[in-house]
């Protein structure tokens, strides 16, 4: 819907909770990179019930232009689009593999990014895994741990501003248009 | 040239900016006051979309409004927190923040040095909420930890005590409050985050009462709520954020918004609900005030080190209770959390009782006679013949307050200034005359 290229500059974010293992997963310009380059994102673990977290995050990035393939042998399709049951099974080029999947899931998941030729392995809130991470990052995947592809999204790109939320984001150039 | 690392901006910096980004379409400086009741939608499946918090949209000016917002993201960036959600005042800000994660049962440990606007609101809470409340002496570690049982769900102190001038050792409460799942709660008014940030030795949320040194100058009400975003709700004992919510068609705030669900929740829930909302005028004015913290703090402080030595060193003067004074029984916990000072706002006690006190006030003629803290304008009170005058000697005893008791809000005016009228109303107090002839006694 909106496809926003000019940025403020970024603030580096407070955060208690992270172990420093994680939080090098978690570079604001990374970040962006993957945001503003991404074309194609496999949601794994996307739920048809809309009040799943994942339904929240695929809806919001298909409604900002992204081509969402939920990614779930339990559903048929989500969001109006065809599911597939593994990342194997997607039959075109997928930029981030986006994960809501329990962390003992994560490392088989981030090898099948990697064999796919993914461009980054992007794990989701609570979904902490060092292992998947790794194995990503040695197959020359982006990667992201720990930080929602939604807020981040609206963050960097969005109306996040509009909530009151700590965006991180500071500057004196004009906003784009929202 | 593209940036290769985030800037980690400083306090300055950010007081003056974050929040705010040039306005798109005008390109105003200044933060533009959206004096708006509501937003046209793009679309009826845009507005279903924000309806729905799928998307982030602006729909009522009661739940969120752009100038507020800016407002509400500067001072959660000073704060080091997630976010911020502003109120139409401090107590306002105080009632959601605690309406938001508590139900009936539940027990909250409070410091019994709080503001009496603060203890009473709780007392009245606690009878028509069924909650419990157990006051402790905010000094007494021990006795935080002694306090605390099962259902307690929130451990709440200020960091700097009103009028007692206590200081709250914010990582040690922390702790307790961690060790037994419960999140706290630190009202940094008389701080700000320019002297201490919470936050940062393990607070959860901190609750401000803007109407003091954030906006700075007397002018507005107003009050807001920054969360760390680092506590776990999901921890069994909070179903009231944790669960799903029947107002969203069962939609889990912790669950689906993570680090921000307690924000979202107190957003769109307690201040839809509550409806006490900041006008987005006050939120321009508490902005102005925010981008002059540092600079105004600093001569807020000088100055209340002045008068502080200035009376401590008085013949009239029997105490001086302010934290920042060499030898303060707060000097530890000042080191810790307010290196730059104790902030300014203090109690000192005359000899003579009520009556000197009242004969001082009525003597001053720079310093003014009012219920308020945190102005450019020195302020003050008298509390055993104004705020605290239904109280008998003996509760006043309790509450810390003497007959000669007077707190002073250490304002922005030249020191020598300040120290000429206190000079003044002192020679009054110890006076033996009456009359009401005391105000013109030389300087």
């Amino acid at each position: 819907m909106t496809q926003v290229t000019q940025d403020g500059l970024v603030c580096a974010l407070p955060d208690r909770s992270a172990a420093a293992d994680v939080r090098k997963y978690q570079d604001a310009l990374v970040i962006r990179e993957i945001l503003h380059t991404a074309r194609t994102i496999a949601v794994v673990g996307l739920s048809s019930n809309v009040l799943r977290p994942s339904h929240f995050v695929g809806f919001y990035l298909q409604r900002h232009g992204y081509r969402i393939v939920p990614v779930n042998p339990n559903e048929r399709e989500a969001l109006g689009v065809q599911a597939y049951a593994s990342l194997s099974d997607i039959p075109f080029h997928v930029d981030v593999v986006d994960v809501f999947r329990a962390p003992a899931f994560v490392p088989p998941i981030a090898a099948e990014a990697v064999r796919i030729g993914a461009g980054a392995l992007w794990l989701q809130f609570g979904v902490i895994s060092p292992e998947g991470a790794q194995i990503a990052e040695q197959g020359g995947l982006k990667v992201v741990v720990d930080r929602c592809m939604k807020v981040e999204h609206a963050r960097h790109m969005g109306r996040m501003h509009w909530l009151g939320f700590n965006t991180g984001v500071v500057g004196s150039q004009r906003q784009s248009v929202l | 040239m593209p940036e290769t690392t985030p800037r980690a901006f400083g306090f300055d910096t950010r007081a003056v900016h974050a929040g705010q980004r040039p306005d798109p379409y005008t390109g105003a400086r200044a933060v533009p006051i959206f004096q708006t009741t509501s937003y046209v939608f793009e679309d009826a499946e845009s507005a279903a979309a924000y309806f729905n918090l799928q998307e982030y949209g602006n729909t009522y000016a009661r739940i969120m409004n752009p100038t507020v917002a800016t407002f509400e993201e500067r001072v959660a960036s000073l704060e080091g927190g997630a976010g911020g959600v502003a109120f139409a005042s401090g107590l306002a800000a105080q009632a959601a923040a605690l309406f938001t994660m508590l139900q009936p049962g539940d027990h909250i440990v409070a410091s019994g040095a709080l503001y009496g606007g603060t203890v009473t609101q709780l007392k009245h809470l606690s009878r028509k909420l069924g909650l419990e409340v157990t006051f402790v002496d905010p000094d007494d570690i021990t006795a935080w930890q002694r306090a605390v049982r099962d259902e307690t769900k929130l451990l709440y102190g200020e960091t700097i005590g009103n009028p007692g001038g206590n200081v709250l050792d914010i990582q040690a409460i922390a702790d307790i409050a961690h060790a037994s799942g419960a999140p706290l709660m630190v009202d940094n008014t008389f701080a700000t985050p320019y002297l201490c940030r919470p936050i940062e030795f393990g607070a959860d949320i901190v609750v401000h009462s803007a109407t003091k040194f954030i906006g700075g100058h007397g002018t507005s009400i107003g009050g807001v709520v920054v969360e760390s975003g680092t506590f776990n709700w999901a921890n069994g004992r909070y179903p009231v954020v944790a669960d799903p919510s029947p107002a969203y068609h069962g939609l889990a705030f912790y669950d689906t918004f993570g680090m921000y669900g307690y924000l979202m929740k107190l957003r769109s829930e307690s201040l839809r609900d509550l409806g006490a909302c900041m006008s987005p005028f006050n939120a321009f004015l508490f902005l102005l005030g925010l981008e002059t913290l540092p600079l105004r703090m600093e001569r807020h402080v000088a100055n209340a080190v002045g008068v502080a030595t200035f009376l401590q060193q008085h013949p009239t003067v029997e105490s001086v209770r302010y934290a920042g004074l060499p030898g303060s029984k707060y000097s530890r916990l000042v080191e810790k959390y307010l290196p730059h000072g104790a902030g300014a706002v203090f109690a000192f006690d005359l000899r003579g009782g009520r009556a000197a006190g009242q004969r001082f006030i009525e003597s001053l003629r720079l310093w003014s006679h009012l219920a308020n803290v945190g102005d450019a304008k020195s302020l003050v009170i008298h509390p055993a013949s104004t705020t605290h005058r239904q109280l008998s000697d003996d509760e006043l005893v309790a509450a810390g307050i003497g007959g000669g008791t007077i707190r002073l809000s250490v304002g922005l005016e030249t020191l020598d200034d300040l120290l000429w009228d206190l000079e003044r109303g002192l020679a009054a107090a110890s006076a033996t005359r009456v009359d009401g002839v005391a105000a013109e006694v030389p300087a």
